[in-house]
């Protein structure tokens, strides 16, 4: 399996593609991988972005300099079925950053945790820090949101649980995606004072925060898990394809070696870093938090 | 972002074969001269379009021709061509193929008028005629509009197209990126193209258009992407937009006025789009339109399902959150609403209404009734007064558990509160699972046997526990559903059935290993036609269920046969293969048929589904040898 994964990383033609869809085991295997190829929004940041300016294309690019390789991207906004047509599709072999119990993908080791955050305006009257703070009854709170089968983001569920409902405005996603940063609504909506505090995945928050001119505060929620059962800390490892167990295993190695300088990336970008947690094997379908 | 950097960058990914021009404005018209014969076919082929199939009148010499996306407005999908009989369907041949090069689901129909087929791709949405006169495939022409690319990524469900309609010499479909178009039957040339929504804030468009009074019926997919949830009618000559009724929100957006008489007490009232949910959460409440359409010229009422409430578990949108999961009657020509009816009140289980409404004329307890018939995602098959919105009969034609029943006197169901959904809690054996009794693959009316043909599907789930919720800046992470085979079938997922719409019973079923995503045609030689997931072909016989023939495709059936006369006067079937669509695309890998792109990547993951399907997309085409 392990030519065969490898075998996966050329740079296959399109029309070559489909036929290798078509056919039962493309004849790939004993070929050396011309490129590392990475699956990723163009339109994500601080993750990735097309010009190479997201912590992910960063950290690709250290990988692949491991490897001996150049980076070559497949590009599609994420949403529902990024990957069913980006990395099983064949057209691209490793997502930079998935949630580390995601059954879609093969996950690697985790290479960073992180947590919700709460943002909202410097020296306001509030300083919220947990989830049950009274004043989240009575705030403008804003949320991101996503429409599909009921599932939402953690604060949603745990704003829920709370019965808090009615001072929540829902930020979609995935936003308008003819804009730069399009999900990034939320928190110029906190710098013009149309919401007083969002409740935002750390990354997200520590990137975007510093970038409005009104001075905003970046507090990550102490508890990794809401006493509703709702997770807030996730760790976040690399995705391959299930089929991929060598390949998942030479990231695995790579990671521990970088570990500092991804570690030095990450904090450039202001990503809310809780430590890793000293269980994980390699793919694991069960939930790495502790409960 | 603009718009040519995204192009260039997925173009580096996928599907741009080739670059697509750009720029094609709305002021771009091709005016075609058209041949009197041209005319006088075109009348032809408007009258079958017009022919309300409830009770079927013969359709003379338009008989052999498929102009709308369910052969006539009522919905039937049942064709008075009658030289394939349950005598001699088993000598059935294909003919000749196509392969359209891209392998994704394949859903919807062709279109055959005027000698010549027209089908449409999945996304990049390519019109392809072929000329009937010639051996097949003749190629005729290929239209490819220029579908922004933002929108591959933005549908949810695979980037299928459910087909065009036919009329006054146009072939009219929707694109994925939420434009109308229509196109020149004869030279394939655009005539007009109308904008109706934005694929960057998840919009997009699927369904098959419907074509009422020189009026095109059209509304838009992404329910899950927190949309406000429309139809519309454009005018057929000049793609100009007529009217849009929104499915939440205040009566006037929702285009309810004094007219509006719904049967139930309950939804009756003022702006009940707003005040059956909280706060503003009827503005991304979803409730998209992209099912079927269907038209009574008599009542000139056209009727259409809505999809499930948007964006909130359902703990945080208490209410009926009106009008998702509703059936419309209205208007066609001014939109205005002259019923509705909410199938499933406060949707806690993702059962779109967005199913097929097929009219038929009935006789119910010794009286004729003008009904409509629906299968819904819920399990019920409802037959439902159209001229008034009145339930007549509700049955499940699936194993239902979340109600025991519709109350006929209240037209709500009876929930079981066991199988309600809370966030945090964890529901065990929920039947039907979201995917539904059905789907949108459309079932077909006999009026010869009075029964209904119903693709179906038999999967329960468990809802709910704790689980990885979306995180931002990471791939969509999926539904914290686990789906597995319903009671009843041992271990099988579908089932293939003849529905009785007037006692609300099933008469026969034929049981599938997976659920039967195939639409249906019946014919007036008596023969049932269906596909399934895996690939088989099947002719059955109308009366008794049994098999008559079959075939197998290398990829398995997602799309809607139809019969038509080719000019060689023969009776022809076509049918696409080409597994994909919501199966294909949402169940993450609990049911063995999820994703058959994951199986079939390059890499070859998974080994035991090659052997069951894989990624196709063809069109065959059958006839009696």
């Amino acid at each position: 399996m392990l030519a065969r994964a490898f075998g996966a990383l050329l740079i296959v033609p399109m029309a070559a593609l489909l036929l290798a869809n078509s056919a039962r085991a493309p004849e790939l295997a004993h070929v050396a991988p011309r490129a590392f190829r990475v699956c990723a929004d163009p339109n994500n940041m601080p993750f990735s972005s097309r010009d190479g300016g997201g912590f992910e294309n960063r950290i690709a690019e250290r990988l692949a300099r491991d490897l001996d390789l150049p980076v070559e991207y497949t590009w599609l906004p994420q949403g529902r079925g990024f990957v069913r047509k980006t990395l099983n599709a064949g057209l691209c072999d490793v997502i930079m950053g998935v949630p580390h119990s995601y059954d879609m993908v093969r996950t690697t080791k985790p290479y960073f945790r992180s947590t919700y955050a709460f943002v909202y305006r410097t020296g306001s009257a509030y300083a919220v820090r947990t989830m049950d703070d009274s004043v989240l009854t009575h705030l403008r709170i804003g949320i991101h949101i996503i429409g599909d089968d009921y599932q939402n983001t953690p604060p949603a569920e745990a704003l829920a649980a709370r019965g808090i409902i009615d001072n929540v405005t829902g930020f979609p996603i995935f936003g308008d995606y003819s804009k730069r940063d399009p999900a990034a609504a939320i928190i110029h909506s906190v710098a013009r004072d149309s919401i007083d505090v969002a409740i935002v995945w750390g990354p997200f928050a520590g990137y975007f925060a510093p970038r409005e001119r009104t001075p905003l505060t970046v507090v990550p929620l102490p508890n990794a898990v809401d006493e509703s059962g709702q997770p807030f800390a996730y760790d976040i490892s690399l995705g391959v394809r299930h089929a991929d167990s060598a390949f998942a295993a030479r990231l695995d190695s790579l990671l521990a070696q970088d570990h500092e300088a991804i570690d030095g990336i990450l904090r450039s970008y202001r990503v809310p870093l809780l430590p890793l947690l000293p269980l994980q094997s390699t793919q694991s379908h069960e939930s790495p938090l502790p409960q | 972002m603009n718009r040519d950097g995204l192009l260039s960058n997925i173009a580096t990914g996928r599907c741009m074969e080739k670059p697509i021009a750009l720029g094609i404005s709305i002021a771009m018209l091709t005016v075609v001269a058209t041949s009197s014969a041209q005319q006088a076919r075109d009348v032809a082929a408007a009258r079958d379009a017009t022919a309300i199939a409830a009770p079927l009148a013969p359709l003379g010499d338009s008989a052999g021709t498929w102009v709308t996306p369910a052969k006539d407005y009522a919905g039937t999908r049942y064709s008075s061509l009658d030289k394939i009989t349950t005598a001699n369907v088993s000598r059935l041949k294909e003919q000749w193929s196509y392969t359209t090069g891209i392998k994704d689901g394949h859903e919807g129909q062709p279109l055959v008028v005027n000698g010549t087929m027209y089908i449409v791709t999945p996304f990049p949405d390519k019109l392809i005629a072929f000329d009937l006169s010639k051996p097949g495939p003749a190629k005729k022409w290929e239209y490819a509009p220029p579908v922004d690319p933002v929108s591959f990524g933005k549908a949810c469900c695979d980037d299928v197209n459910r087909g065009a309609a036919y009329a006054d010499g146009k072939i009219v479909y929707n694109t994925l990126d939420n434009h109308t178009i229509a196109v020149n039957a004869e030279t394939g040339k655009l005539e007009w193209s109308t904008k109706l929504g934005d694929p960057n804030t998840g919009e997009t468009m699927t369904m098959a258009p419907l074509i009422v009074n020189g009026k095109v019926i059209v509304g838009d997919s992404g329910g899950e992407m927190a949309v406000w949830g429309w139809a519309t009618a454009l005018d057929l000559k000049t793609g100009r937009i007529i009217w849009r009724a929104r499915n939440t929100g205040p009566d006037r957006d929702v285009r309810i006025g004094p007219n509006f008489k719904p049967y139930y007490k309950w939804m009756q009232g003022k702006d009940l789009g707003v005040s059956s949910w909280r706060g503003q959460q009827w503005k991304v409440g979803g409730a998209a339109v992209w099912g079927w359409v269907t038209y009574d010229p008599e009542l000139n009422l056209i009727y259409y399902g809505t999809s499930n409430p948007g964006v909130w578990n359902p703990d945080m949108r208490p209410g009926d959150n009106l009008w998702s999961v509703t059936i419309w009657a209205r208007n066609p020509d001014t939109g205005e609403a002259k019923w509705a009816y909410q199938f499933t009140p406060h949707d806690q289980w993702d059962y779109d209404g967005v199913n097929e409404n097929i009219l038929a004329d009935l006789e119910i307890n010794g009286a004729m009734r003008k009904v409509l018939v629906h299968f819904d995602r819920n399990g019920f098959g409802y037959t439902i007064d159209r001229a008034t919105g009145q339930v007549i009969v509700a049955e499940p034609f699936k194993p239902v558990n979340w109600a025991s029943k519709i109350d006929l006197t209240t037209g709500r169901p009876v929930v079981n509160p066991d199988k309600e959904t809370h966030q945090g809690r964890l529901t065990k054996n929920i039947c039907p699972s979201s995917t539904g009794g059905k789907d949108e693959q459309p079932a077909a009316f006999s009026p010869q046997t009075k029964l209904f043909y119903v693709p179906s599907t038999n999967v329960c789930m468990d809802y709910g526990g704790i689980e990885t919720k979306y995180i931002s800046g990471t791939p969509y992470v999926g539904a914290a559903v686990r789906m597995y085979a319903g009671p009843g079938g041992n271990g099988a997922r579908g089932e293939f059935l003849a529905w009785d719409a007037t006692t609300g019973k099933k008469v026969w079923g034929i049981t599938e290993k997976f659920p039967v995503w195939s639409g249906t045609l019946v014919t007036a030689g008596g023969v049932v036609f269906y596909g399934t997931l895996d690939g088989d072909f099947k002719a059955v016989d109308a009366k008794t269920g049994t098999v008559l023939w079959k075939t197998h495709f290398d990829s398995g059936i997602v799309g809607n046969p139809i019969a038509y006369t080719g000019p060689d006067g023969k009776q022809y079937i076509a049918v696409y293969s080409g597994v994909g669509g919501w199966m294909g695309a949402i169940v993450p890998g609990h049911l063995s048929i999820d994703d058959p792109w994951a199986a079939l990547g390059a890499v070859g993951a998974v080994p035991d589904l090659p052997s069951v399907t894989k990624p196709g997309g063809t069109l065959h085409v059958f006839a009696v040898e």
